[in-house]
């Protein structure tokens, strides 16, 4: 097992549950507002993904958003300045935690009404069709936006014009409250693919490396083929939907299920399995000043001037 | 001069956008092999190709949202709604992703789409296909809101449209469609955010936009048969509003009129009796006027759709109202 790749892999991950864990204390200091839905559980989804894109394709998401923006190479600190409501924020302190935006890292948000990014992603598909690039983009959403207009719109048309996009449903078995039960009458939400039709898959979310398997096949037919994959992958997140939600819809023992199969703490403990212990401390620590440093940095910076509130609107 | 009908204004105005800048394309439904549902886009996929006249499924949420996309990554879509009745499904596109991607970004993002087609009432369409959304969208920070009248303002406004880098909505008219004015030969645009007067006068300003410029007109003939000198003031853009040229007119004649196709409840013309009022209240000899249409959606039926319109005749009362104690 190439050891570089599972460093970076545990890196990545970690680097997300750590920026979330501070966020979710930052949060009930209410120090930060409004709504946070945290990503925590999820971050092999995100990771396995980064790992095999290129820096040309491009990443669009909806709220549930820090974990994209950090696995794509969004700065920590100024993600974490965002939350916070600085003007040093990577979306200016004007978008909040539903909103981060990278460009630099094409990037693309952070979009706040469920399915309503799904059209967007196949724009971004069209652009590069239109430009002749080999860039492709991956899209993320919930299993709780499978079932709204956007979504069969956004994926008629990727499969109708054959756009090279890839949408990544992260199953994590909830609509908000609601169980996947109630909201689709199907355990494979991959087969929705099929009246459009486009290409499927199914992927055990929690295995990093499984993740990085199956979006590498489909992004390469997105790139190489110019056709978009439907995937899917289940996956489970362990705060309630935001932080104002204590998840009591569901049972102690189904999360603990789930946090045994742990991606950060089963690719930890294969670390030291592979001899890499001083690595995986090495890594633990650096992580641990990274945050440091974004909470700090996030915390003495400015807001907005007040004489800014209507800036942005018109370019 | 040379005079053609909006239709061809508009295409025109399409068409010499699309060969200065290989990034402008137009989408919709019919726009292609269809040549448009008006024809507005007669000939373009002939001309153009498949590539950038794309005929899209009836999913108007679905091609608004591909268009903002593509904006996002460098292009420059024309987004054509058959009729602004159908761009409801995609107003969330609109208002919630076009219009805000901007601000929520920290000005990350620049999205230069139109969003054009049909607005308000034609002949007898019934309730869902006679809205007139001109308030709706120019209530939203982040769109700009075109509503001309004249070919030649329909063709140097939507020049203007394609080349601004903010999402603009262009609202055209199915009545006036076939209508013809003159239009230069050569190439020219007009800036967003200017107001025009179009007939000058010293009593009354009658202040209105979009295809309530040609009613206006008639409103204006009436009066000036019984010795009043109307002016008329046609706003052409909603958002940004030419204040200035709005006010100076009213400051001039003292007596404001606004001619409208909205409801007035909440309405775009009710905004303007506020900034009239609220900037120049010492300049007015009597209330700001206001015609709209009545509170009711459309009607089906010949005698009664006109009664809900506004009418000359409601204009003609509305005016003298206003009017009151003049010479």
């Amino acid at each position: 097992m190439d050891q570089d790749l599972v460093a970076d892999l545990y890196r990545q991950m970690l680097r997300i549950r750590r920026f979330e864990e501070e966020a979710a204390r930052l949060y009930t200091e209410r120090k930060i507002g409004g709504f946070l839905h945290l990503y925590i559980g999820e971050e092999a989804v995100a990771v396995g993904t980064a790992s095999v894109l290129e820096e040309r394709d491009y990443v669009i998401t909806a709220y549930r958003c820090h974990g994209h923006y950090l696995a794509r190479g969004g700065s920590a600190r100024h993600g974490m300045a965002e939350l916070l409501g600085k003007e040093t924020g990577c979306s200016r302190g004007r978008g909040g935690s539903m909103h981060f935006y990278d460009l630099e890292h094409n990037f693309m948000g952070g979009w706040g009404i469920v399915g309503a990014h799904v059209p967007l992603a196949a724009g971004l598909a069209f652009a590069q069709n239109y430009k002749e690039t080999d860039s492709v983009v991956v899209c993320f959403l919930g299993d709780g936006a499978i079932n709204i207009g956007p979504f069969h719109e956004g994926l008629t048309l990727a499969a109708l014009w054959k756009l090279p996009v890839v949408y990544v449903i992260e199953n994590n078995f909830f609509a908000m409250g609601t169980p996947l039960q109630k909201t689709a009458p199907t355990e494979d939400l991959s087969i929705r693919a099929l009246g459009y039709p486009m290409a499927r898959d199914s992927v055990d979310g929690h295995d990093v490396f499984a993740v990085r398997s199956t979006m590498h096949t489909a992004i390469r037919r997105a790139r190489e083929k110019r056709l978009p994959t439907l995937v899917e992958a289940k996956t489970y997140r362990y705060r309630g939907h935001s932080m104002a939600d204590p998840a009591k819809y569901r049972t102690k023992e189904e999360l603990e299920e789930w946090k045994k199969r742990d991606p950060i703490l089963t690719l930890g403990e294969k670390m030291i399995s592979l001899g890499m212990k001083e690595t995986k401390e090495k890594i633990d620590q650096e992580i641990e000043t990274e945050i440091a440093d974004a909470v700090e940095f996030a915390e003495s910076s400015p807001m907005p001037d007040p004489s800014t509130a209507t800036d942005y609107v018109y370019v | 001069m040379r005079e053609i009908p909006i239709r061809d204004a508009l295409r025109e105005a399409m068409s010499e956008e699309m060969e200065r800048d290989p990034n402008v394309f137009l989408l919709g439904e019919e726009v292609g092999a269809y040549n448009g549902a008006y024809k507005c886009s007669r000939g373009m996929l002939d001309k153009f190709g498949p590539k950038r006249v794309i005929d899209t499924p009836i999913c108007e949420n679905g091609f608004a949202g591909l268009a903002i996309g593509a904006a996002m990554a460098g292009l420059r879509p024309i987004v054509e709604f058959m009729t602004f009745n159908f761009s409801l499904i995609a107003i969330d596109q609109i208002i919630n992703t076009a219009a805000k991607a901007r601000l929520m970004s920290g000005g990350a993002f620049t999205l230069p789409i139109v969003f054009r087609g049909a607005g308000g009432a034609a002949y007898q369409l019934a309730a869902q296909h006679a809205n007139s959304f001109d308030s709706f969208y120019a209530y939203t920070p982040g769109l700009k809101v075109i509503a001309p009248a004249t070919p030649y303002d329909m063709k140097g406004l939507l020049k203007s449209a394609i080349r601004d880098d903010n999402p603009v909505v262009f609202f055209e008219s199915e009545l006036t469609y076939s209508l013809k004015g003159p239009v230069p030969e050569e190439e020219y645009t007009i800036p967003i955010g200017a107001a025009e007067i179009k007939r000058e006068g010293s009593d009354i300003s009658l202040i209105t936009w979009s295809k309530n410029l040609f009613l206006t007109q008639q409103v204006a003939d009436d009066l000036a048969a019984e010795g009043v000198s109307p002016e008329i003031v046609d706003l052409r853009t909603l958002r940004p509003l030419d204040k200035e040229t709005l006010l100076s007119s009213v400051a001039k004649t003292h007596r404001a009129l606004v001619i409208q196709e909205q409801h007035e409840v909440a309405s775009y013309g009710a905004y303007l009796a506020h900034v009239i009022q609220s900037e120049i209240m010492d300049e007015l000899d009597a209330p700001v006027g206001l015609v709209s249409s009545l509170e009711a959606p459309m009607p089906y039926a010949k005698s009664i759709e006109r009664i809900v319109l506004p009418s000359k005749e409601r204009c003609l009362e509305a005016a003298w109202k206003t009017l009151e104690g003049w010479r």
